[in-house]
């Protein structure tokens, strides 16, 4: 019984993420008036939707062992294919949409399979897609697109209502089913199970016979789609498409991830510690708008700093839990 | 047994990688309710036949006859739905996740296209509870030891309820207590009716476990014998075989004396927890030390220790009676000592480098890196040590991978060479090369000893360290066991008996 109670090693940079949030969260409500409200912490979803998105997808990715760079661009094409269809081509949503979904689907599984079949580290593969994705953008169009549609206007503006005055927006709901899909992916369905095999130990995966290729293409394949889907969001919040949306976002994504606590070296991580990277990338956000005077590169900073300790407690984490073992 | 049926027949299998034919027209044969042994040295092609078994490697000729129906083995998953399910030597489980998600995972239980938990938590304890093992199931695979990784790694295997267990080197880091509980387990698997091929080097417990043993030597098939009727002298010496005619070239133009020399290194009680066990040992300079044993005895063990490229966690080294216990291999290096690895693959060759370039490394390295060698240089001391070892081709620019076995080994030892080391320790260096060159390496020893350099030569051809060591350290289980002078009357069947032990 007392083992149930003690903490498990591994949860340990979940519940540090966890309890990091909670303490900003207390540290803006004291200092600022105004921080302290349901309406503040519900807009950290508004703003942050498209990265939750995006996270889900990548955690998967940095679950396995790999890297998806990406998404950025994704996110980028994305928009500019949407907005080119919609107001150049006055195509209609119920084309635009699944057509928009596509994009980075189809670059992600062209990804997955690159780094299967050919043995390429996904790091120089999903480089050379973040590079193509980019580029592509740029050549439907240098320019800003501005999207002016009823169904886009709707999606961007449409508030629903929970009690209490506040509200969310469309991209949140969505945000939230795709998370909930993504931790029953994870916890509860062999293609899940799979990937945590694959990040502990992709030798062991094979010798067990898992369909360690299989997987890895569709995991390269989803973070696709959550990228482009990421990108549908990032336009309905923006109303435009153009080339240099999202620029860097693939970065922040990982950052959120390892926040997160997922292992970079993979087989150990939460899609829900992801939901809490990103919040706390949006709280330091947050609580610098309310600050007024600070520069908005000091969410870099307060990045920078998070990320080296939680990389180091990562390490000692393993170093602690190895050494564990070596007593036994 | 051979009135039953056989379980599996393997006939005139034969795997070829480039330039090396790793299994040349080997058979083996598994009957139910046995446990076979595969016997051999390293390199001796028991890897890649277990490899070839579980669907790993593909072969390129033979066949594979399963309870009577020939049958092709396409991946591992494919062995394992045939019931070949196996225990590698290096737990091939995914240490971060749970007990239960490791026997499971691949062919989890579903319930209303769910993964259901708890069904799989509550199997899970009854397959350990059969193989007399208590644990949580819902805890990570990390929190445990070893030996019962192993045994989930077992449970696994049977949940397929397999037919074959191949256990590759299943006690290598195992304790005592713990081997027992395992050989309780196979002899319970066995009356079960499996077929278990079982991989060891510790020959007391092939004669504890085993009933029949296949003996394969350089990827060629030597023999099937019972266990019970063959000797271990006569076994090792299966193992290990003997190319003498090979070594005429040779001749013993060694001293076979240690006359009064100065002593370059000494080992005082020096030892490391799971690896050796602690050991004295001295060297003297225009020393040649054969370390005889066999594989997983702890030579490689020492050699590391003695190199830096593991540290020691009790006793002393001193070296010219200073006491250094080196961390690093740089250490070893500065202090003038050379070490070329066994795995010549993994640790000794850059295989995108060229002749050169790999011939120069340690010579920077004792350098220091800012100190550049001017190409001109570089080309001339690889030249020189090119014609020296008649290296082939003699190119200095050619890639090493490019080259044979044996010349690659002759690069290793031009890479030490250069920096005129006064000890040189060589771990199997005349391994997987041609006969040739294992000639012309050991006579290089032969005039590098007259130089006055100390050298530790580790071999497993017996013949090779009687011809030409001073002195021999006979190693076996992790341990130095006995040392002798190497005299007319020494001959390889005393060696093989102190390595085999037990008499």
């Amino acid at each position: 019984m007392i083992n149930r109670l003690s903490i498990d090693y591994k949860q340990l940079p979940l519940i540090a993420t966890i309890a990091l949030f909670v303490l900003m969260f207390s540290f803006g409500s004291l200092r600022y008036t105004g921080f302290f409200s349901t309406q503040v912490f519900l807009n950290l979803f508004i703003d942050n939707a498209f990265l939750i998105v995006v996270a889900v997808g990548m955690t998967f990715v940095i679950l396995s062992g790999g890297i998806d760079l990406s998404v950025g661009s994704v996110i980028a094409l994305t928009s500019m294919v949407a907005a080119s269809l919609t107001m150049e081509a006055q195509l209609s949503p119920v084309i635009v949409v699944p057509i928009s979904l596509l994009v980075g689907t189809v670059l992600g599984m062209v990804q997955g399979s690159l780094i299967h079949f050919y043995n390429l580290q996904p790091f120089i593969v999903t480089l050379a897609g973040m590079f193509l994705a980019r580029g592509l953008s740029y050549v439907i169009s240098v320019e800003t697109i501005a999207i002016e549609h009823p169904f886009f206007s709707y999606m961007a503006s449409t508030q629903i209502p929970l009690p209490g005055g506040t509200f969310i927006s469309i991209s949140v709901v969505i945000a939230i089913i795709i998370v909930i899909i993504a931790i029953f992916l994870g916890h509860f369905t062999k293609f899940g199970r799979t990937i945590y095999a694959i990040g502990g130990s992709e030798q062991s995966a094979m010798l067990m016979g898992l369909p360690v290729g299989r997987t890895k293409v569709l995991i390269y394949t989803l973070s696709g789609f959550c990228a482009s889907l990421a990108g549908l969001i990032f336009t309905f919040y923006m109303l435009s498409g153009y080339g240099l949306h999202a620029n860097g976002m693939e970065l922040d994504t990982i950052a959120a991830v390892v926040i997160g606590g997922t292992l970079l070296t993979g087989g150990a991580g939460y899609v829900a510690g992801s939901v809490v990277g990103v919040l706390i990338l949006g709280i330091i956000q947050t609580i610098i708008v309310f600050e007024g005077t600070l520069s908005s590169w000091w969410t870099k900073i307060a990045i920078g700093v998070l990320l080296f300790l939680f990389i180091v407690l990562q390490r000692i984490i393993v170093i602690r839990s190895e050494k564990k073992q070596a007593k036994e | 047994m051979p009135e039953r049926q056989p379980r599996l027949v393997m006939e005139n299998i034969v795997k070829e990688f480039p330039g090396v034919r790793a299994l040349s027209n080997v058979q083996l044969s598994l009957y139910p309710g046995e446990v076979h042994a595969l016997m051999g040295e390293n390199g001796a092609g028991k890897s890649t036949l277990i490899k070839v078994l579980t669907g790993v490697y593909s072969i390129d000729n033979g066949s594979v006859v399963l309870d009577g129906k020939t049958v092709h083995i396409k991946n591992p998953q494919d062995a394992q739905e045939k019931g070949i399910s196996t225990v590698y030597q290096e737990v091939n489980l995914c240490t971060n996740l749970s007990v239960t998600e490791n026997i499971f995972i691949g062919r989890e239980i579903k319930k209303h296209g769910r993964l259901a938990w708890k069904e799989m938590h509550k199997r899970a304890e009854a397959l350990l509870a059969s193989l007399q093992l208590k644990i949580d199931v819902t805890k990570l695979l990390s929190s445990y030891s070893v030996a019962i990784q192993q045994m989930v790694a077992i449970a696994r295997a049977l949940n397929v309820s397999a037919q074959i267990l191949i256990l590759d080197e299943p006690t290598s880091s195992l304790d005592r207590d713990e081997v027992k509980q395992l050989f309780s387990v196979i002899r319970k698997l066995k009356k079960d009716g499996l077929a278990i091929v079982f991989v060891s080097h510790f020959l007391d417990q092939i004669y504890e476990i085993t009933d029949r043993l296949t003996v394969l030597r350089n990827g060629e098939w030597i023999g099937e014998y019972m266990t019970e009727e063959l000797d271990r002298v006569d076994l090792v010496s299966k193992m290990i075989g003997k190319e003498l005619q090979e070594l005429e070239a040779v001749t013993k133009n060694v001293s076979h004396e240690s006359a009064e020399r100065e002593t370059f290194l000494t080992a005082d009680q020096v030892g490391l927890k799971g690896k050796i066990h602690p050991f004295n040992f001295d060297l003297k300079k225009g020393e040649i030390v054969g370390f005889a044993g066999l594989l997983g005895s702890g030579r490689t063990e020492i050699a590391r220790l003695l190199f830096g490229a593991d540290k020691a966690d009790q006793g002393t080294i001193k070296i010219k009676g200073e006491k250094l216990n080196f961390s690093s291999p740089r250490q070893a290096i500065v202090n003038n000592i050379g070490f070329c690895s066994e795995d010549r693959k993994a640790e000794g060759i850059i295989p995108e480098l060229t002749v050169r370039e790999n011939i120069i490394l340690a010579i920077q390295s004792v350098n220091g890196w800012f100190r550049y060698i001017s190409k001109t240089k570089q080309t001339k001391i690889a030249d020189e040590y090119i014609e020296l070892l008649n290296i082939s081709p003699a190119n200095p620019e050619q890639l090493i991978k490019n080259l044979s076995g044996g010349n690659q080994q002759k690069v290793m030892l031009a890479r030490w060479l250069v920096t005129d080391p006064e000890l040189l320790i060589l771990d199997e260096p005349t391994r997987g090369i041609d006969i040739g060159a294992k000639t012309e390496i050991m006579k290089l020893m032969t005039e590098l000893s007259q130089k006055n350099k100390a050298i530790l030569f580790i071999s497993s051809e017996l013949e090779e360290i009687l011809r030409t060591s001073h002195r021999i350290a006979v190693l076996r289980d992790r341990k130095k066991v006995s040392e002798y002078q190497n005299q007319k009357g020494l001959t390889q069947q005393e060696l093989m008996k102190e390595m085999a032990g037990g008499m």
